[in-house]
């Protein structure tokens, strides 16, 4: 597909990275075009050197890459340039003026020490000479047209003064206001929530129509590319698998890996509960307070509350989804409900109540005796095992705590069988999580949790820091997993999908109060409250319902 | 190949990274080499022999106590073996044989058989030279850098360990346990300690061990802070919080989990503190504070170098000496700190 019109032909190209042992290619061999005004969008999984090239586009990684092949052509005006080639001060002539780009991660990208009106300011002088009141106006219009309300008065803000969905508008903004010909966007809704990601992937889409530049957006998440993209690339290990209209790529894709990411979202439903199922805990007008303590002495002075009485019930075999955006207080419950607090970090009241027993009146060592039964799976599959164990010890620790007295043969064999379960070998008890991807990492903690059979286990966002193409499996094993042990589930998730394909029953909450909860089919299909229907939109079809703005 | 103690991969990432510093890992093999010489000086400079042979019988004057009489002499004292007539009347005329160390001075002998006025410039009897009172010079750096040396390893594990239990406590614990410590440590660090250590020298009889017991008094403090910032952090890992849901009791949850993260923030605190520790003993010493009068002392010896400006070897070889040694310490501290940076070592989570 040779195209000698495209605006940015990217030809035969190789990167490599220099290991202590040995050449790593991020990229093997990529060609892409992007033509005038057209979307592209550039799928693949962590590693599989998708970011590396959009980096490369632009020579953001000069001195950390080599490139021992290839030719990134740029015809913005008339005769083409190759990028790689080009010598610095035309490059920087480019950059940012004839393509601009917005980051994954909104939190670091803006300078905390300028203004947000100084850094949109500085982007337009480096390329252009401007009248301070002219510039003033610019900036001003731009921060509207990104949807930043009562831009003029918002000049002079702070980039901590503004939520993760503000940043990103901002950056947009810096991105696009010497009106580039090429937007490159690198994951730039990954660290958002789904409301917001909706409304960056609407605000993109509008932007685009208006000004007519070429979009490349790198994503791992291909339903998103549904509403936005006019071309879909596919990568997977560094090569370009599959390319093609998003149509097609969506409707019948031709390369197994292309199937797989298409066939990744979770589907189906849980498994009935059983009539005859116990309950498994109670939760009764729940709140937590985070006490605001100030002065020498630590007085209090007043309180942050993080949850408004929530009450639910939980059978066997039953799982219950707790939904809502980034501090809407879903984690809170997970801490709260295990009392895995710091000493004297909260204030805590409401009975939570597990088969029959008041945890709140219970004894630290009488508590300890009853965490078997109730386990935590984390988010991040990095942070949650501890980088100095091996699997196997990491695994056995709860064996070692509630059962001293088995052997430790016996004791391996527990881990081996836990770990079977979930898919991995028991051989992999002699290694460190580091060895492992973080799908195989996840499956480790749940092997944790589960080794010391649990009644209750809380799932916090266990599939978010996994890529797409993993979400479905863990779902699936989840599923089977609840089958075979009838375990109660308490998943907490910002993701619909997810929750419709695991959960009985759903809570939605915003700002730590319970806005809906039902029976997930009812909450779904007939959604009572407008925040509700803002989540479903946003998950499942990555629209922006308006209502509660970000 | 089944090494006897398995170093986690952590461990060895580390110590793969310390060793690509080649500056640092350079260091760190000059720094062990100079302290096994130096603890060795006992040995490699002293007024004895080492063995001494005499009428078929062997002789360790360093090692036991070799009298006159028991080499044929008159009195029931240590024999000098600097006195000529002990070395060539009582031994080589009757056909017995010594061997000297390379230095054949100890940290105190005076060389009263200088053919020139003492403070003398280095040459083939006193390599460098020798100081007012007539000792040499070579000697004296060799003992005074293991003082030196021992005295700052020591000083530094002991309040290492002092620092990093309490810092663990009070992390580990945090509430009122942290407030009061904390602050009890604020007061005590606001006291001036050179007047304290000044006071305290001049009504306690300076010697190494209350010395080393007056300077803990304040450097215990320097890890504290780091150990208990550390720990605090740890406190709300994922991996801790999956402990303590898993029902581990707390103190297995400090040992296992939080300890060797704050370990490792101390461990890079280390070469620093004993960069410290030299400096604090050497300027006591300069100031005369510091240990007892004819210790061998590298502080001493830069107070006689000022003394005795017209005999330059003595400042100067104090003053190399010294360079050196901070030099070695600070770049092994640097490559520590290298090592032990997450960013450094723990790369494979790195974006692509």
């Amino acid at each position: 597909m040779a195209d000698a019109t495209a605006l940015l032909s990217i030809r035969d190209l190789t990167v490599e990275f220099s290991l202590p042992d040995g050449p790593l290619r991020a990229v093997d061999g990529l060609s892409l075009d992007v033509g005038r005004g057209e979307v592209v969008g550039l799928v693949g999984e962590s590693g599989s050197g998708k970011s590396v090239t959009a980096l490369s586009v632009l020579r953001l990684l000069e001195g950390v890459a080599r490139y021992p092949s290839g030719r990134i052509e740029w015809r913005a005006e008339g005769r083409p340039v190759d990028m790689l080639q080009l010598p610095e001060p035309r490059l920087r002539a480019i950059r940012g003026a004839e393509i601009g780009m917005v980051f994954q991660e909104p939190m670091t990208s803006l300078n905390p020490l300028h203004t947000i009106g100084r850094q949109l300011a500085e982007a337009i002088r480096l390329h252009r000479v401007a009248t301070a009141a002219d510039v003033r106006r610019e900036v001003v219009e731009w921060l509207e047209r990104v949807g930043l309300p009562e831009a003029h008065r918002r000049l002079d803000a702070w980039p901590h003064e503004l939520s993760g969905g503000e940043r990103q508008r901002v950056m947009i903004a810096m991105a696009l206001i010497n009106r580039p010909a090429l937007l490159i966007a690198d994951e730039p809704t990954t660290a958002l929530d789904v409301t917001i990601q909706a409304q960056i992937v609407e605000l993109v889409a509008r932007l685009r129509a208006e000004l007519g530049m070429a979009v490349l957006w790198i994503t791992h998440d291909l339903g998103l590319l549904r509403r936005l993209a006019d071309r879909i690339a596919v990568m997977y290990q560094g090569r370009k698998v599959e390319e093609g209209p998003a149509d097609r790529i969506l409707t019948s894709p031709q390369h197994p890996y292309t199937q797989r990411l298409v066939n990744a979202l979770p589907a189906g439903g849980p498994a009935p509960v059983p009539p005859e199922a116990r309950e498994v805990i109670a939760v009764e007008g729940l709140r937590v307070e985070f006490p605001v303590r100030r002065g020498l002495l630590r007085r209090e002075v007043g309180a942050v509350r993080a949850l408004a009485g929530l009450s639910l019930r939980l059978a066997e075999g039953e799982s219950v989804g707790l939904v809502g955006e980034s501090g809407s207080g879903k984690t809170t419950v997970a801490l709260a409900l295990l009392r895995l607090w710091a000493r004297g970090m909260v204030r805590q009241t409401g009975a939570v109540v597990y088969q029959g027993r008041d945890l709140g009146a219970l004894s630290r060592a009488e508590l300890r005796g009853l965490r078997r039964e109730m386990q935590i799976v984390f988010q991040d599959p990095f942070a949650s095992l501890n980088p100095r164990m091996t699997v196997g010890q990491i695994v056995g620790e709860g064996l070692a705590v509630h059962e001293p007295a088995l052997s430790s043969a016996e004791r391996e064999r527990r881990v081996g069988e836990s770990l079977a379960a979930l898919g991995l070998e028991a051989a992999h008890a002699h290694r460190y999580p580091h060895e492992f991807s973080g799908g195989q990492r996840q499956r480790i903690a749940l092997a944790r949790a589960l080794v010391l059979r649990p009644r209750l286990v809380v799932l916090d966002e266990p599939t978010s820091a996994l890529d797409v193409s993993l979400q479905a499996e863990i779902v699936n094993l989840l599923r089977a997993i609840q089958r075979e042990r009838r375990v109660a589930f308490l998943l907490i998730s910002h993701d619909l999908r997810v929750v419709r394909a695991l959960c009985h029953r759903v809570i939605v909450l915003r700002r730590g109060e319970v806005v809906e909860q039902g029976p997930t089919a009812e909450v779904l299909s007939a959604p009572r409250s407008a925040y509700t229907r803002a989540l479903i939109a946003a998950a499942f079809d990555y629209r922006a319902v308006e209502g509660p703005a970000a | 190949m089944s090494p006897l103690v398995r170093w986690s991969p952590l461990t060895r990432r580390r110590w793969a990274a310390f060793r690509a510093n080649r500056r640092g890992f350079v260091s760190a093999i000059l720094f062990v080499a100079l302290l096994a010489v130096s603890l060795a000086s006992p040995w490699l400079a002293a007024d004895r022999p080492w063995v001494v042979r005499l009428d078929g019988r062997w002789y360790w004057p360093l090692w036991q106590t070799v009298t006159e009489a028991d080499l044929g002499g008159v009195f029931e004292t240590a024999a000098d073996f600097r006195d000529p007539y002990v070395v060539e009347t009582l031994i080589r005329a009757r056909g017995g044989w010594l061997w000297w160390p390379p230095i054949p001075y100890g940290y105190d002998t005076v060389d009263l058989d200088a053919p020139g006025p003492a403070p003398a410039p280095p040459d083939r009897r006193h390599w460098l030279g020798t100081d007012d009172l007539g000792r040499d010079v070579l000697a004296r750096v060799l003992h005074g850098l293991r003082l030196s040396l021992l005295f700052g390893i020591t000083l530094t594990l002991v309040s290492a360990v002092i620092g990093t239990l309490l810092g663990l406590w009070q992390g580990f614990a945090g509430g009122w346990v942290d407030l009061i410590a904390q602050r009890l440590i604020e007061l005590w660090g606001a006291m001036p300690r050179l007047y304290i250590l000044i006071i305290m020298s001049a009504v306690i009889e300076p010697g190494f061990g209350s010395l080393l017991s007056i300077l803990l008094f304040f450097s215990w403090m320097s890890l504290v802070h780091v150990v208990r910032a550390e720990t605090l952090r740890a406190r709300n890992f994922d991996y801790v919080r999956a402990a303590r849901a898993l029902g581990v009791p707390e103190w297995r949850i400090a040992i296992r989990h939080v300890l060797p993260n704050a370990l490792v923030a101390a461990m890079t605190y280390l070469p620093f503190q004993l960069a410290g520790s030299l400096t604090m003993l050497t300027s006591l010493d300069f100031l005369g504070l510091g240990l007892p009068p004819g210790s061998p002392s590298l502080g001493e010896m830069l107070q006689q170098g000022k003394a005795n400006l017209h005999a330059p070897w003595l400042g100067l070889t104090a003053f190399i000496a010294l360079a050196a040694l901070f030099m070695l310490v600070v770049f092994i501290g640097e490559a520590a700190r290298d090592a032990f940076d997450p960013r450094t070592t723990l790369s494979s989570r790195g974006a692509r």
